[in-house]
């Protein structure tokens, strides 16, 4: 019998805790299989963030370290600057990128650190329950801005891609999402780009993924992936911020 | 052993990292442990390490609990105010079982306090460098050579018991020069399975955590974890005897206020008063063993330190009521007088005879 799928070999075998509808799902099967391709999972060290992405610990089948909130940048830095030879990504969402750590980011970016960032957009806190994130749209409900969020009071959104694509420690900064079959392979080719440029030693590559979270958002899963195309692409538009391209041999 | 040499202490810190293998430090500026920093940032390239100036040192403990979780000898250093940011990484460092070591040249506090010598950060070090139930091994040394040694134990011992290691000591030390001889280096390489560093498809993958959702399970792990402390306890106490044998009155300091207390128990034993200093230099584990054993024969103990008084509390619980524990101090960056102390001594003594 032909075998037309199967699990990549960096996911474990183990039910993901995600709800229906999360793209976390999607996004861990495109990190696993550019794994899988690159033939790297033996040299590959993640780091789980906190938040709904902290179990990736369990499901990833390459070494893993979890990071206080916010830290995943810094301790990637602790691992890659000990193991250069390791492949070092972090798995971040957005509260935990742009707000607790939106320092470690930064820094990390601006000294080029040889890592890869996945992260995970979806405008909400989800372990939490639903509160503003730092990419929250402007008037978008959640539990912490029950009246929408008002800029004038809570803030403006943070477009990570753009903020960071000033920096010259950034060799990639794009932004993709998983809402159809052409978005996700777009998402996965940027996802590995990121990981040959940090083979290649080219520098720091963040790979943002515009993310549903139907349970936050309280849509279902398809009314999830129509508001993310409605309002979430329009304030975040897909592509790609930075690249310094292919290296010259 | 090497070469005798003049070294500041703060310098000093550094190389005996680097002897003992270290070649991997992160950290951040602060008044008064800078040289430790200024000292990597120069050796680090030449010896094929990596000396990374973080942003803050929040970061630079993450840095270190990401290099300790890869299995690296790893090391930072800051002062007061810097070991409260960095609280949260020891936490998790702690949580992790990953060794590493971190040195605080205390200054005085609250707040940005000042940036003179200080010891009031003893119950920071011992009772809470963090969030949730754990500790560190503590050294606290007295002397630059003794720094110097204790650098390379703490090394050794972390790896050991898979757990930060903290040296304490303090402006006065960090700042002063005295001749000291550095260990060779020895092979220090440890075989660490455990560490998150790549599985090269020889094993099952490594994780490197400190989250437990399940009750019972965390509740196994600290538990786990609290009998290695016990052994700890049970067989990791330092501490130093001076004229203890025959004293009635039983000075109790560490780091630089021993030293102080030192020269006033010489006072005073011209002065034909029995005094003695015992100098813990584990804080956690604490020296119980030493103080007991000492409070059998001594008639009252005196805790004097750099602060408005907390390892007294130590003291107090070693003695267990056997006899009255006093307590003098200074603080906000004032080392007390040889004199100032002596005189606690004397009035203790009853005066002198």
């Amino acid at each position: 019998m032909a075998v037309k799928g199967q699990r990549p070999h960096a996911l474990t075998d183990v039910p993901f805790h995600y709800c229906p509808g999360c793209t976390h799902g999607i996004v861990h099967r495109l990190v696993a299989e550019v794994i899988d391709e690159l033939g790297c999972e033996g040299k590959t060290v993640g780091v789980a963030s906190v938040g709904c992405s902290v179990f990736t610990y369990n499901y990833f089948n390459c070494d893993m370290v979890q990071a206080p909130h916010g830290r995943a940048p810094a301790v990637a830095t602790g691992v890659k600057r000990a193991r250069p030879d390791n492949v070092v990504f972090t798995y971040q969402g957005d509260g935990d990128l742009a707000a607790i750590g939106a320092g470690e980011t930064v820094h990390a970016a601006a000294r080029g650190e040889n890592i890869v960032a996945i992260f995970i957009n979806n405008a909400i806190y989800g372990m939490t329950g639903g509160q503003m994130a730092p990419t929250t749209l402007p008037g978008q409900v959640t539990q912490t801005t029950p009246y929408g969020r008002d800029v004038k009071t809570a803030g403006n959104p943070i477009r990570v891609c753009e903020m960071l694509s000033s920096l010259d420690g950034v060799a990639l900064a794009q932004r993709v999402t998983v809402d159809c079959v052409k978005n996700v392979k777009q998402a996965k080719a940027a996802i590995k780009k990121a990981f040959q440029y940090q083979m290649e030693g080219r520098g720091y590559c963040i790979i943002e993924v515009v993310s549903t979270c139907p349970t936050n958002w309280g849509l279902a899963p398809q009314d999830a992936v129509k508001w993310l195309r409605e309002n979430m692409l329009p304030y975040y538009p897909l592509g790609v911020y930075k690249d310094i391209g292919e290296a010259k041999e | 052993m090497g070469e005798r040499v003049l070294m500041k202490g703060n310098e000093a810190i550094a190389q005996a990292a680097i002897s003992a293998g270290c070649r991997h430090f992160f950290g951040y500026p602060i008044t008064p442990q800078t040289e430790v920093a200024a000292y990597m940032s120069k050796m680090m390239p030449k010896v094929g390490g990596v000396y990374l100036q973080g942003e803050s040192e929040v970061a630079s403990i993450n840095m270190v609990l990401g290099a300790a979780a890869a299995g690296v000898r790893v090391m930072t250093s800051t002062s007061s105010p810097g070991i409260s940011l960095m609280s949260e990484g020891i936490s998790y460092i702690a949580g992790s079982d990953v060794p590493c070591v971190i040195v605080n040249v205390q200054r005085g506090g609250p707040g940005l306090g000042g940036i003179q010598p200080s010891q009031s950060d003893y119950f920071q070090a011992t009772r809470s460098t963090g969030h949730g139930d754990f500790h560190l091994i503590v050294f606290a040394p007295s002397t630059i050579q003794e720094t110097v040694d204790l650098v390379n134990k703490a090394f050794d011992i972390g790896d050991k018991y898979r757990m930060p290691v903290m040296i304490l000591s303090d402006g006065m030390l960090g700042q002063m020069m005295e001749p000291v001889v550095l260990p060779e280096e020895t092979n220090t390489a440890k075989d660490k399975p455990w560490a998150a560093c790549g599985h090269q498809g020889k094993r099952k993958h490594n994780v490197i955590n400190s989250l437990y959702i399940d009750p019972n399970e965390l509740e196994r792990l600290v538990r786990e974890r609290f009998e290695k402390y016990k052994t700890i306890q049970a067989t990791e106490q330092m501490a130093e005897e001076y004229m203890t044998e025959d004293a009635d009155i039983i000075v109790v300091a560490y780091g630089a206020s021993s030293r102080v207390s030192r020269s006033a128990v010489d006072m005073a034993r011209k002065q034909g008063i029995k005094a003695g200093l015992i100098r813990p230099i584990t804080l956690w584990p604490y020296p119980v063993d030493t103080i007991k054993k000492v409070a059998k024969t001594a008639k009252v103990f005196l805790s004097v330190e750099m602060s408005m008084g907390q390892m007294v509390d130590d003291v107090r619980l070693a003695v267990n009521g056997a006899v009255p524990v006093e307590f003098y101090g200074r603080t906000g960056g004032i080392i007390p007088t040889p004199k100032e102390v002596y005189d606690q001594i004397v009035r203790l003594n009853g005066g002198v005879q």
